[in-house]
């Protein structure tokens, strides 16, 4: 016979190991690139580069941001909307894209393409990563208000370097900046008569139920006396939240075999919605809201105890579980994890010493949740808690109306904002620097030439 | 010197298999007329009808305002629906865009921008109840441009605009031309 055999010569049967290496090689290498991205766990490798501070919690939660593989920065525009959106609305963005799409503006999008977020906010750039993100050169206004000196003399010569690092001017919300919310609020004085945070009023918004006292636990779980005696002095018990409203599963018998011993925060926002709505918003929930594992305090790139590093970030790390102490929850949450000069020395601040005095009514306290994690007051009447903490840290301007103006002048509070020292301080003095843009307002209010209008 | 562009088709429909074409459409002025005069008519009727009936020479409960939103009874001015209304287009469609700009904006930003705006709002100014049509590249796409008069139709209009400490002029009367609106249609 004189056919090939099946099985080849010698150096055939070379070659088609060859093959068989370079196929099984190449497979490997394929599922090593691919896998991580099927199973939804990209491995650190598939980062370009660090994010910056306010992403880096959810960094390896690539979908985040990149949200569909065949798209371009209409895609990533849409991920920064889904996130920031809201807050952009609601800070009246001085700058929404709106105003850029105009074809009008053609030339200056060829210069700064304002219409994506992308363009001042690059990720995975730390070398170029500015405060707040921003990516741009700090003069970008420049680009389109060149010619402000000629509406605005007393501009003249300042660096448009200086306009957003001033304390003057913010780029997205100037909702206590603009010249005539400067002008309303020019002679307060610093404190006001009545220096007060906005009341509480949950009972009015939530279903009253009657107190109860005898915990519902089923008989074989297991409650520890501290445990029962934490909830029995607690707002819950109060309310009339027993143990199963938390710990059973509404879908199943609230017997021990579905008892949920540690319930996470989507049980609390069963009835804390707007709580855990900024929770997730912000940096302490985010890793949560994109379903990576909760926080930990060892993952901060600011200044926590040591000690604390273990921590993980839930509604239960800063609420003592069964106590729920607000009170705890409003300081000493905060300090048992934070340690930057100025939360060290809160417990020497004047803020601090109006908490201590226990004549000072609690509405004129002051924790860090006073000014971090303020009450605001939803468009309905209801007083909630904003647990987005970084709606009002960062940029420290967006503080001026919502927390500072609460109990300080608007001028005040403009100067104790732009010292970096006696932030640090935690407001232990007077501020060592003054902004001039209340006086800027007020001497070109003095001066102007026509009647004002009834209208503006 | 008032430019009449030439019909232009605003789409091109191919019928049948054979691939002829057949141009269809609104001539571009026409299209941008029909823009304004609905434009025209809602800016027209909430300054007479609501700002001028809820202003300080009428009820008190409203009060239109230039910072309207941090007024519990704040209510924007006609500009500003105006400038709102463009916005939320501008996020509905690419197909047109219109902005209110004048040769005496009251933010400077307002100011003509490009050649065709500069052209079309001084003409408008110098010819009293006619429309200036153009067409200009902006980014690299040709647009047909129309600028149409915007005129003080009543008195809140002048007096806003005469005591706006940022208005560079302070001697509007009624039924001077203040500004214009500016639509574009890309071609």
């Amino acid at each position: 016979m004189g056919g090939r055999s099946s099985t080849g010569t010698g150096p055939q049967r070379g070659l088609a190991w060859l093959w068989c290496v370079w196929a099984v090689a190449t497979v490997v290498g394929l599922l090593w690139f691919v896998w991580p991205l099927l199973v939804d766990e990209p491995p650190e490798q598939f980062l370009p580069g660090p994010t910056s501070h306010g992403h880096h919690q959810i960094e390896m939660a690539c979908g985040a941001c990149h949200s569909d593989a065949f798209g371009g920065g209409e895609v990533l525009q849409s991920a920064c909307i889904s996130c920031h959106g809201d807050e952009l609305k609601a800070v009246r963005d001085s700058h929404p894209k709106a105003k850029f799409t105009n074809p009008r503006n053609a030339d200056r999008i060829e210069q700064l393409d304002a219409r994506y977020c992308v363009t001042c906010h690059v990720e995975h750039q730390p070398d170029k990563t500015e405060h707040m993100g921003v990516t741009m050169p700090e003069d970008f206004c420049y680009e389109c208000h060149q010619d402000v000196a000629e509406v605005r003399p007393s501009h003249d010569g300042m660096g448009f370097d200086t306009c957003a690092s001033s304390g003057c001017h913010n780029f997205h919300d100037n909702q206590a900046l603009y010249e005539d919310f400067l002008l309303e609020h020019a002679s307060e004085p610093m404190f006001k008569e009545v220096a007060a945070i906005v009341a509480k009023n949950a009972p009015q918004y939530h279903r009253q139920l009657p107190p109860v006292t005898v915990a519902d636990a089923p008989a074989q779980i297991d409650s520890a006396p501290e445990v029962l005696n934490d909830w029995q002095h607690s707002g819950h018990a109060q309310a009339g939240v027993n143990c199963s409203s938390c710990h059973a599963d509404p879908e199943a018998a609230a017997d021990a075999l579905s008892w949920v011993a540690s319930p996470d925060h989507t049980v609390c926002a069963s009835c804390h919605s707007e709580e855990s709505r900024g929770f997730l918003a912000g940096k302490h929930g985010m890793r949560l809201a994109q379903g990576l594992p909760a926080m930990t305090v060892a993952e901060a790139r600011i200044p926590m105890h040591a000690d604390s590093a273990h921590l993980e970030l839930s509604c239960n790390s800063c609420h003592s579980p069964h106590a729920f102490d607000v009170r705890r929850a409003a300081v000493d949450s905060c300090v048992g994890c934070h340690n930057s000069n100025h939360v060290q020395n809160f417990a020497n601040s004047p803020h601090a010493g109006l908490t201590e005095n226990p004549a000072q009514p609690g509405s004129e306290q002051v924790t860090c949740a006073t000014c971090h994690m303020p009450r605001t007051t939803l468009p309905n009447g209801r007083v909630v808690v904003e647990h987005n903490q970084n709606a009002n840290l960062r940029p420290n301007e967006k503080m001026l109306r919502g927390v500072c103006m609460n109990c300080h002048s608007l001028s005040f509070s403009i100067d104790a904002l732009a010292d970096p020292a006696l932030i640090d301080s935690n407001f232990k003095g007077r501020p060592s620097v003054h902004i001039p843009s209340v006086d800027m307002a007020v001497e070109r209010d003095k001066n102007r030439a026509v009647k004002p209008s009834l209208y503006n | 010197m008032k430019k009449l562009v030439a019909a232009l088709p605003l789409c091109l429909v191919m019928v049948g298999c054979g691939g002829e074409a057949k141009q269809s459409g609104i001539e571009p002025k026409v299209y941008t007329d029909s823009l304004f005069a609905v434009m025209k008519a809602d800016r027209t009727n909430y300054t007479k009808m609501i700002i001028k009936r809820l202003g300080p020479a009428g009820a008190s409960a409203i009060v239109p305002d230039e910072h309207w939103e941090d007024k519990p009874n704040g209510a924007p001015l006609p500009a500003q629906m105006f400038r709102y209304g463009a916005e939320a287009v501008a996020e509905m469609t690419s197909d047109f865009s219109y902005s209110l700009q004048s040769l005496w904006p009251v933010n400077s930003q307002n100011g003509p921008r490009t050649e065709v705006e500069k052209v079309g709002l001084t003409y408008i100014n110098d010819n009293p109840g006619e429309n200036f049509y153009g067409e200009e590249e902006l980014g690299g796409v040709k647009y047909f441009t129309a600028v149409y008069p915007d005129v003080a139709v009543a008195a809140p209009c002048v007096d806003c605009h005469n005591g706006h400490k940022d208005t560079p002029r302070t001697d509007f009367k009624l039924g001077d031309v203040m500004g214009g609106v500016v639509i574009r249609v890309p071609m």
